[in-house]
């Protein structure tokens, strides 16, 4: 307990995935991770194994000081023991409810005894503190996406999460709401402090989102260093058109418009 | 091409005019006040409505596992439930006798604990849930399947136990092919007759229903049996509307308002 003040997940997984072994090494603190990587390299599949939702040969995971996968010991905790805040591409809000009942949704999975009345405000809470109380009673379906993503964001934190695990949070949004979204899940981020794993295409999002960066490539985790580091000396050909090196000069001013036209077309 | 679409058109169009208009309405009015109708309607209507709701009961959560199993036998087990719908009812009914009847495999044991089921109201319901489960079956594991894995996904890092998942999030998003299905399975058990002759037999008032009767009424009268056969036809032509209306409903308040 003592040497684990700061929230840390660590990961030692391996597991055939298709073609090749998923073999990949990752720890992360407080600083978020972004993952990249080709299409069909695994990122999908890393973080589908790190909620649970991926059998897994060998390895193990570790959140903080509790252990949420181990081969050797048999431990498989449930992904809805796990603590983890997933969020997919599109956000994943269930349609079938609104903006509020999605987020009372996680309250009533964590504390099953609070009353009904009590969950709605504490949901309240949640949208009000993201700015998009006045929304609480629209449909995911009449929401904006960047809308979406601050109630997906609030459902996720109200569900009391350890660690944040992002898959390609702006992927779906259009450009004006990509930026948006990115401040605002950039500063969401830094002051919570969890440990997050963010899948991304995009260069911007690795800039604005994380410092570091692990590369992964067939499966396997080439190379995880600070942004900075992958740009100087990018480890595959992916990161290097990824991050458009020629264009790099220290940690600002990666990516423009065309470089992330480049990434996109790959 | 055209010919022969309008040929099987006409084909299937036809015997509907002939139920509606052969005899004209004074003898189907005549047919329905015959003694075997009412009797048979209200068995027909009570079996079939305690049977569906076995089925949903007891099909959903079936259904469910099925759908998410990641073993391989489950497929199998998918398959193997699929096989009274490509039996012949009468099979069924020879099969179900074999198992709950008097002699049956089970039937013994049945009787010991005081329960012999055949030729009764319960082998009515018994009859109708073996030969329309399936229906809702697939109807259910199709629509389980076709959920999207994120949002179950999501459920479950949210802390979503596995009742939540089915109760809160499955079955509400998967509701309108769940209702479908149990409507197919209703529209089976009523029409069963095979089965029930079988192991229910044909005792008016206590296991007669509408399609027994209908066969029954076809030795007295053509048009009782025709007037019987049109109460059948009234049912199952209710259910296909509402059930069409009800799925566009569904559709309606899916369908994501441009902001």
């Amino acid at each position: 307990m003592t040497d684990n003040c700061v929230p840390r997940l660590s990961i030692a997984v391996q597991t055939a995935l298709g073609p090749f072994c998923l073999q990949a090494s990752l720890e992360v603190g407080a600083e978020p991770v972004a993952l990249v990587g080709p299409n069909g390299s695994g990122k999908t599949s890393l973080l589908l194994s790190i909620l649970g939702l991926r059998q897994l040969q060998r390895g193990r995971i570790v959140l903080s000081d509790e252990v949420l996968f181990d081969a050797a010991l048999a431990i498989d905790r449930p992904t809805e023991e796990r603590h983890l805040a997933y969020l997919p591409q599109d956000f994943g809000l269930f349609p079938h409810l609104s903006a509020i009942d999605n987020v009372a949704f996680a309250l009533a999975c964590r504390s099953e005894r609070v009353n009904p009345r009590q969950r709605r405000d504490q949901a309240m809470t949640w949208l009000d503190r993201f700015g998009i109380g006045n929304l609480a009673e629209r449909n995911p379906s009449r929401l904006s996406g960047g809308e979406r993503q601050r109630v997906a964001l609030a459902r996720a934190l109200a569900s009391s999460p350890k660690a944040l695990l992002l898959d390609e949070p702006t992927a779906s949004l259009d450009v004006e709401a990509r930026v948006e979204v990115r401040a605002f899940l950039a500063e969401s981020i830094r002051s919570l402090g969890l440990p997050t794993i963010l899948v991304t295409h995009d260069a911007m999002d690795v800039e604005a989102l994380a410092s570091r960066v692990a590369v992964l490539e067939k499966g396997q985790v080439v190379a995880c260093a600070l942004l900075r580091d992958i740009c100087s000396a990018p480890p595959t050909s992916f990161a290097s058109r990824m991050f458009c090196s020629s264009r790099v000069s220290g940690s600002v001013g990666i990516a423009g418009p065309f470089c992330n036209e480049d990434v996109r077309h790959n | 091409m055209v010919g022969l679409g309008g040929c099987l058109l006409l084909f299937i169009v036809l015997p509907f005019v002939a139920l509606v208009l052969d005899g004209g309405p004074a003898a189907i009015l005549r047919g329905l006040g015959c003694a075997l109708t009412w009797p048979a309607l209200r068995l027909s209507l009570g079996t079939t409505l305690v049977s569906v709701v076995l089925v949903v009961v007891g099909g959903t959560p079936l259904a469910w596992w099925l759908a998410r199993s990641r073993w391989r036998s489950a497929r199998w087990l998918e398959i193997l439930l699929q096989l009274p719908v490509v039996i012949p009812p009468a099979v069924g009914g020879i099969a179900l006798l074999l198992a709950f009847g008097r002699r049956g495999l089970f039937g013994g044991t049945l009787e010991r604990l005081g329960w012999t089921p055949a030729f009764s109201v319960v082998a009515v319901i018994m009859a109708q849930v073996f030969v329309s489960a399936p229906f809702y079956l697939q109807a259910a594991v199709q629509a389980f399947g076709r959920l999207d894995p994120n949002l179950l996904a999501v459920a479950r890092s949210l802390g979503a136990s596995p009742p939540r998942l089915l109760f809160r999030v499955a079955l509400p998003l998967a509701r309108p092919w769940l209702i479908g299905g149990a409507a197919m399975s209703w529209a089976r058990a009523l029409g069963e007759f095979g089965a029930t002759l079988m192991f229910a037999g044909n005792m008016t008032g206590k296991t007669q229903t509408l399609p027994l009767a209908i066969y029954t009424a076809l030795e007295l009268d053509i048009h009782t049996a025709q007037a019987l056969s049109l109460l059948l036809v009234v049912f199952a032509f209710a259910l296909l509307l509402s059930l069409r209306r009800f799925n566009r409903g569904v559709e309606l308040t899916r369908q994501p308002a441009t902001p």
